[in-house]
């Protein structure tokens, strides 16, 4: 994944609850086999009014996004993210996050940051200044540093916090537990040898080939 | 001397069997039993392989199908006869890769074609007390059968295929006990919308749900389905239902279930699956059944939902100023007048089918309702059945001459209209009655209105032409 450690940039306020992936990245646009170039389909069918806030400067250079409650819910679908990295967003403050949306955005090197529901809402007011607000997220202190000096503290699991500063490659680090993998295998293939193998002959619809 | 064991829940037992290394800080390696690939969410996986040089670890664990862009119609000419040509791109990547990496594939052509989450219970495949996983947030379904399951992302879909585990961070569990009957006409289906309307849209963000009591108890295995299924527009990570005698029988047989002995000492362990008394939750939520309508959402949400007989909120009743701003914008992109019946608001598409709805005894539930009369003549009405298999029994049984003879179009197996990917899409203010699982703004077409609701509701607004309350329809 890609390593993030602190990033100083335009944040762009989207005061929205239960913003869903189908709003961040319609399926229309899922039938790619790349993980590049969607940043321009990005929120496509809000981006169609001129006044959108990420069509106007300066947050059409944001890189820190603002929302509230359940932001990413829906879809598994990983192209929301690549989207908002293809815009240049590398972080995502908001109240609450969906599970498989908050997962998938860490493994693109993308800080989501849980606040309290009231900082989120200055955070806004401040970032709906016309001439905008640059923050500077800091994850190694855990901090967002404001242009007023006021400094916002934030809570991350450890886990992700180490992943995400050493950009660490998750299945290099897991196929280094090979051993302890083919022991569970092993053994759930005999204390659960109800498990059947899946074959092509047993997926066959007895209709002639 | 014994030490009692510390009571767990359904969920913890399966997390437990599975926990292959604690990786520190809160974090564990989990084995993954059965993984669900589909062609959406996995050809940026299969490349990611391919660039590190990877293989697949265990292919036999694996099983590939193409369901979200299929069409529904005119299969016969197999995947180049696909007329979109990114749509026919995507599924042909997935041959390729199935064929590269040595993955089990269910083909188009195939009776065993459909949603994922239909087919893999169909198979046998999903089974008590397993982890699965799929590149698709409805892999909840599987829970049904007390199998922990839920949606990754594509990078996890990766992991998932170099090494059969993920690295994953416990989550938090929550019971959902629904005591009492549920009324005459009203379904999982209306009991799961009731649900999210309770607890809301984020209400299970962080928990796995175990849905328990009664009225759950007295589901069959497809109403068990159609709640699991939509435990994720709660923001659950995985709903489960402890596995019992009407599962085992459900699964009985199955292609990809055991036989003899094997059945015999899974069974035994299948009788373990159920949360011990005592076993703490971290959140219990109680539902009277009798207090569960028929439902319809009226938002963009599925939180945003009512019963039948409720009324379309009024913003200016609303105090706090983003709700209200929010439910402005929802009504006025659903075209709803505030404060009126949602019931007699006239539609356009009824669409029965997808992984929440297209079993066959959904579609038994609609033709039910639908008997010998006839589809409104302002109305386009699809049935599309959730497999080949599902298709090749409704036939059996007779219900596609029902929907034919009725006016409704009947469909090959896919995902088709429940998401906008396939030639099944609403057209710009096409108002729809549909059986799937998301409301969302364009989720099924640019500018479309989604009410979603239960198949004999779907079935009942096909007729009438407007949303109305099945059970004062008659059947």
């Amino acid at each position: 994944m890609k390593p993030f450690d602190n990033l100083t940039a335009i944040a762009a306020p989207l005061p929205l609850e239960n913003v869903d992936t189908d709003k961040i990245l319609a399926g229309r646009f899922l039938k790619t086999i790349s993980r590049e170039g969607l940043g321009k389909v990005l929120f496509h069918v809000m981006r169609e009014d001129p006044d959108f806030v990420l069509n106007r400067a300066p947050w059409d250079r944001a890189g820190i996004l603002i929302a509230l409650d359940n932001f990413g819910c829906g879809s598994s679908r990983e192209h929301a993210p690549w989207a908002l990295l293809d815009f240049g967003f590398r972080c995502i403050i908001a109240p609450s996050f969906a599970d498989i949306f908050y997962n998938n955005c860490f493994k693109n090197g993308i800080l989501p940051i849980v606040l309290a529901r009231d900082i989120i809402e200055q955070l806004i007011g401040e970032a709906q200044h016309p001439g905008g607000m640059a923050m500077t997220v800091d994850l190694a202190c855990q901090t967002i540093s404001l242009p007023d000096g006021e400094v916002i503290r934030f809570d991350v699991d450890p886990h992700r916090k180490a992943d995400l500063i050493a950009g660490v490659d998750e299945i290099a680090r897991s196929l280094a537990y090979d051993d302890q993998i083919d022991v569970v295998e092993a053994s759930r293939s005999t204390s659960t040898q109800w498990i059947t193998p899946i074959s092509a002959s047993r997926l066959h619809d007895g209709s002639p080939l | 001397m014994t030490v009692a064991a510390t009571p767990r829940t359904l969920f913890q037992k399966v997390w437990d069997a599975h926990v292959v290394a604690d990786l520190g800080n809160n974090a564990v390696l989990l084995y993954i039993d059965r993984h669900l690939v589909n062609e959406v969410t996995s050809p940026q996986a299969f490349e990611g392989l391919r660039l590190a040089g990877r293989k697949v670890r265990r292919p036999e664990g694996t099983i590939a199908v193409a369901d979200h862009n299929v069409p529904t119609t005119n299969r016969a000419g197999g995947v180049v006869a696909i007329a979109e040509p990114d749509s026919r791109l995507q599924v042909e990547t997935l041959e390729r890769n199935v064929a590269e990496f040595g993955i089990p594939y269910v083909p188009l052509l195939s009776r065993r074609q459909g949603i994922v989450h239909i087919i893999g219970p169909e198979l046998g495949l999903t089974l008590p007390g397993t982890t699965i996983v799929c590149g698709d947030s409805h892999t909840s379904t599987h829970g049904a059968f007390g199998a922990l399951a839920f949606g990754i992302g594509t990078s996890e879909v990766e992991h998932v295929l170099a090494t059969q585990t993920l690295v994953q961070q416990p989550a938090r569990s929550m019971l959902i006990r629904v005591d009492g009957t549920l009324s005459v006409g009203v379904t999982a289906k209306d009991l799961v919308l009731h649900i999210i309307g309770r607890i809301g849209a984020g209400g299970a963000t962080g928990y796995v749900i175990e849905y328990a009591g009664e009225a759950v108890t007295a589901l069959d295995m497809a109403g068990r389905m159609t709640l699991c299924n939509m435990s994720i527009e709660a923001g659950a990570r995985a709903g489960m239902v402890a596995p019992d005698a009407k599962a085992l029988e459900w699964l009985k047989g199955r292609p990809l279930a055991p036989t003899a002995q094997a059945w015999d000492a899974a069974r035994a362990a299948w009788s373990e699956l159920r949360s011990d008394k005592g076993a703490v939750f971290d959140r219990t939520v109680v539902i009277d059944a009798h207090d569960v309508m028929p439902m319809v959402t009226w938002g963009t949400s599925p939180e945003a939902v009512l019963a039948i007989d409720g009324h379309v909120p009024d913003p200016a009743a609303i105090d706090d100023a983003r709700k209200r701003s929010q439910t402005e914008a929802m009504l006025q992109y659903m075209a709803l007048e505030p404060g009126k019946p949602i019931a007699g608001t006239p539609i356009d598409i009824v669409f029965i089918g997808s992984c929440t709805n297209g079993r066959i005894e959904d579609l038994r539930a609609a033709a039910a309702v639908v008997g010998d009369r006839h589809v409104a003549s302002s109305v386009r009405a699809l049935v599309v059945p959730g497999s080949g298999e599902v298709k090749a029994q409704a036939e059996a049984e007779g219900l596609d001459q029902v929907f034919m003879s009725a006016g409704f179009e009947w469909r090959d197996a896919g995902c088709s209209m429940c998401l906008g990917m396939n030639p099944d899409r609403l057209a710009p203010g096409q108002r729809c009655a549909s059986t799937s699982n998301r409301n969302f703004e364009g989720r099924q077409g640019p500018g479309g209105r989604s009410h979603l609701m239960s198949p004999a509701m779907a079935a009942a607004a096909a007729l009438a032409g407007r949303i109305v309350d099945v059970r004062k329809f008659g059947a």
